[in-house]
């Protein structure tokens, strides 16, 4: 009896399922991994030039396998394993002397000595204010960071609220801390600005409501708003002018990262607003504006800080009037200000470019007024599509705070290059222990405001995908 | 009805944008105004005097031995402060300059290993960037120069990296230094007339090509151009460059000893250290315009123009770099005035700089702050400015034409 040709299954066709195998160990896992990012590269001797290929990518990665691990070790050694820790017996610079030195160190040695860090690292923080009044600092520092905490976290209620309230009343009760407020404005001029200040958003109310003619009621709103600003400035001058009882301290006491996080945090906060108002500027129809403001903002941006600093110490006693005199860091705040301006204007501007056309007609469409489009439209937009890069130059400022101590105002690095000149500490290493210290603090700095930046450039393309 | 004109008046716009202006510009004149005026008085108070003759005056201080001093043949007492600002200028230039070629060369290094598929090499880029990145400038001038630098052997020894050629110790890093004489300058003429005939062939090259479609190995026909046309005429001028070598002497007096002055070319480590503070910082972020620039090319490009045929390396030479190119120039060069501008920080250490020696040192002596900034920053300006309009230039020319 034939069999009919269908009802014997063709020996290829499998009759059970293929078992599940696991991927193949040059695509997952860490074999894979390692496969991939390490091995595949040079893996490669089909042809004599990709064997040529192979063999330098072997040679390039020993190589630096070499280079980066001696670096780490050795880093790891300094500053660890041969550091040394402690002076017990309080011999400072003999406590990090090799025997040769006169020390009981071993021959060679060569790590940190951390004990010079510890005994300078109030001089290197806060500079030569004084100590008992160190609770003003750890205070306004420690409501920064709070303050700052709470707005970046973005599960926070009130954060807005927050904001405002660190722009606002955080650096007068700053200023106030540091300084101890009590400065020398009599209270009779304040009261006499306030009153005017009164008297002016008085004339806005009056115009608004059409009691003073068609010609003031238009200007009621600019008269409002300068009544608003002069009342808020004679408020913020009576408060400075307070006496807290807080003792005096001179900013020439300032010193360390107090200073540069205040040259830096001034810098930036003051620079915003300015900055906007020059972008604006150089966005604008009309052409002495936008002159005016490409030349400040060109001027800035092409000479180094450094300039700017000495003119701001040197030249700038003869521009004022006589009488007036800034001190030191004031002036150097000044130009610090003035040239972050600049940088902050080009990068509001290119924010203010990449807002789409329609923005702009459509506010216009609707009757805003030219202050009510930047202002509720095109500004916020603005300036969330630049957090990053607004963050980017903060990071560039914080850096650059450094050149102050060319002017002599002792920031973080000049404090420490001025420990390094105290011979009680004198060993070969104490520089570079110096400089190991200062460099994480400014890394641990400047690296977590680069990722925060990062962070928001992604979470932002995130939002802008539709 | 007068009334309604008076309230159309404000509320043309065009008159109030000129009203707003005029305003102002008042208020900035007024404010120049009152500064110049402070300026006069308190320059008045002082005794002062403005004017550049100060420029005609004799220089009474020491600066370093640098190019600078070596090319406006300095000497105490006999040479003006104008030629300290000039050597302040050759100095900051030739740092930079210097600084350039390295952060360029290291930079495009560190950019493409950042986007290596080996995790080694992509790995050590990434560290390198972020270290350098994040730690500020000064910071890194002043480890070269106090703690890696002043570490170097003292001034009677010395540590070779060529033995004979090259070698350094605390005072310096010493060259061989070459000597021209008479005769040399045909060289340098064959070099110029080399150049141009390159760039005619390259014209020639591209002509041709446009109209036959054959292509001319301009590249190899340019290098032997340059090479062959100026070493003959050196070899027929009789060779005329010399090289003397730093001398190191090791015995004889104590006071004596080390690298003998005046005996080959040396490089001060004030310079060094500048040079390398600002290679190795601005190199991270040339590294990281490159890596945007390489990555800003979409993958299609690579696929498209394998699929006509060209070949990997035609690939990269004719669509990749071309397009990248217009990516990475504009920042480069920003980063380039940065650069340029932050070799301005070398007054910490005081190399002969244009800020240290002219606003610092002469500065103090001659007390003539309005001038001597306003020089000062002349030439940054200037710098910016060239540079700035180099860009739009460029720009212009690189500009995708969209139809």
């Amino acid at each position: 009896m034939a069999k009919t040709p269908t009802a014997k299954t063709p020996e290829f066709v499998r009759t059970e399922e293929a078992p599940l195998l696991p991927p193949p160990a040059t695509e997952a896992g860490i074999t894979g991994w390692l496969w991939h990012n390490i091995f595949e590269s040079m893996a490669d001797f089909h042809s004599p030039l990709a064997a040529v290929r192979s063999l330098f990518m072997i040679l390039f990665s020993l190589i630096l396998v070499y280079v980066f691990g001696t670096q780490i070790y050795g880093l790891l050694d300094f500053a660890i394993f041969s550091a040394v820790f402690s002076d017990p017996d309080g011999v400072k610079r003999q406590a990090c002397w090799t025997v040769q030195q006169g020390g009981s160190l071993p021959d060679g040695w060569h790590a940190a000595c951390w004990p010079f860090v510890v005994a300078k690292q109030k001089f290197a923080l806060f500079g030569p204010f004084p100590s008992e009044e160190l609770w003003r600092v750890y205070l306004a520092l420690f409501a920064g960071a709070a303050g700052l905490a709470w707005v970046m976290i973005e599960r926070l209620p009130f954060r807005r609220q927050a904001g405002l309230l660190m722009l606002t009343v955080y650096p007068l009760a700053t200023f106030i801390l540091l300084t101890g407020g009590n400065i020398e404005v009599a209270m009779t001029q304040i009261a006499i600005w306030f009153v005017f200040g009164l008297a002016l958003i008085s004339i806005g109310r009056l115009g608004n409501a059409g009691r003073l003619g068609t010609v003031l009621n238009e200007f009621a709103g600019s008269f409002a708003g300068a009544g608003w600003l002069v009342v808020a400035f004679s408020t913020v001058a009576a408060i400075a002018a307070f006496d807290f009882n807080l003792e005096p301290v001179d900013t020439g006491d300032w010193g360390g990262l107090l200073i540069t996080l205040v040259v830096a945090v001034t810098g930036i906060v003051a620079s915003l607003p300015l900055g906007i108002i020059l972008a604006l500027g150089r966005r604008s129809d009309m052409p002495v504006i936008s002159v005016l403001c490409t030349i400040f903002i060109e001027f800035w941006r092409g000479v180094p800080l450094i300039t700017v600093l000495f003119m701001a110490s040197v030249m700038l006693p003869l521009f004022l009037p006589a009488g007036v005199n800034f001190d030191n860091l004031l002036r150097a705040l000044i130009g610090v200000m003035l040239f972050s301006a600049a940088y902050m204007a080009e990068v509001v501007r290119g924010g203010l470019q990449a807002i789409d056309k329609g923005q702009y007609e459509g506010a216009d469409a609707v009757g805003l007024s030219y202050w009510q489009k930047m202002r509720l439209i095109i500004l916020p937009q603005a300036l969330t599509h630049v957090i990053p890069g607004i963050v980017n130059t903060f990071i560039g400022l914080f850096k650059d705070t450094t050149l102050v101590s060319i002017v002599g105002i002792f920031d973080l690095l000049g404090a420490g290059q001025s420990a390094i000149a105290d011979a009680a500490w004198s060993t070969p290493v104490q520089a570079i222990t110096m400089y190991l210290y200062v460099g994480i603090i400014f890394f641990v700095f400047c690296f977590g405001m680069s990722r925060y930046s990062i962070y928001m450039e992604n979470k932002l393309s995130k939002s802008r995908r539709h | 009805m007068s009334n309604s004109s008076l309230t159309s008046l404000i509320y043309d716009a065009r008159l109030r944008g000129y009203v707003f202006q005029f305003l102002i510009l008042a208020l900035i004149v007024f404010g120049v105004w009152s500064l110049v005026d402070n300026t006069v008085t308190n320059l008045a108070e002082r005794g002062k005097t403005v004017g550049f003759g100060f420029l005609t005056a004799n220089a009474g201080f020491q600066i370093s031995d640098t190019l600078g001093t070596w090319a406006m043949d300095y000497s105490v007492g006999e040479s003006t402060y104008l030629d300290v600002y000039f050597i302040g200028i050759i100095n900051t230039f030739l740092v930079a300059i210097l600084g350039i070629v390295g952060a360029t060369f290291l930079g495009f290094t560190i950019g493409i290993m950042r986007l290596s598929r080996n995790f080694i090499i992509r790995s050590f880029a990434t560290v390198y960037i972020e270290l350098l990145r994040n730690l500020p400038l000064l910071l890194q001038l002043f480890f070269w120069y106090f703690a890696v630098l002043r570490a170097l052997p003292s001034k009677r020894e010395k540590i070779d990296i060529i033995p004979d050629f090259i070698s350094v110790n605390i005072t310096g890093l010493y060259l061989p230094a070459p000597v021209v004489e008479s005769g040399f300058i045909y060289s340098v003429i064959a070099l110029g007339v080399a150049l141009v005939m390159t760039f005619i062939m390259k014209r020639w090259a591209e002509k041709r090509q446009l109209e036959t479609g054959q292509r001319f190995p301009v590249f190899w026909a340019a290098c032997g151009v340059l090479l062959l046309l100026p070493l003959a005429i050196f070899a027929m001028t009789g060779s005329p460059l010399e090289w003397t070598f730093p001398e190191f002497k090791t015995d004889g007096p104590m006071l004596r000893r080390g690298f003998q002055s005046g005996t080959g070319m040396v490089l001060v480590p004030e310079m060094m250290a500048v040079w390398l503070a600002l290679t190795l910082y601005t190199a991270a972020f040339i590294a990281e315009i490159v890596r945007a620039g390489i990555l800003a090319i979409n993958k299609g490009q690579t696929e498209a123009s394998y699929s006509i045929g060209l070949k990997p390396g035609l690939t990269l030479r004719l669509v990749i770099i071309p397009q990248a190119l217009r990516v990475i120039i504009p920042p480069l060069t920003s980063q380039y005035l940065n650069l340029t501008k932050n070799s301005s920080l070398a007054v910490a250490i005081a190399y002969p700089e244009l800020v240290s020696v002219f606003a610092g040192t002469a500065l103090n002596q001659v007390g003539k702050e309005i001038e001597m900034i306003f020089m000062m920053m002349m030439v940054y300006l200037t710098f910016s400015l060239a540079t700035a309009a180099f860009m739009n230039w460029f720009n212009a020319r690189v500009k995708l034409i969209e139809r």
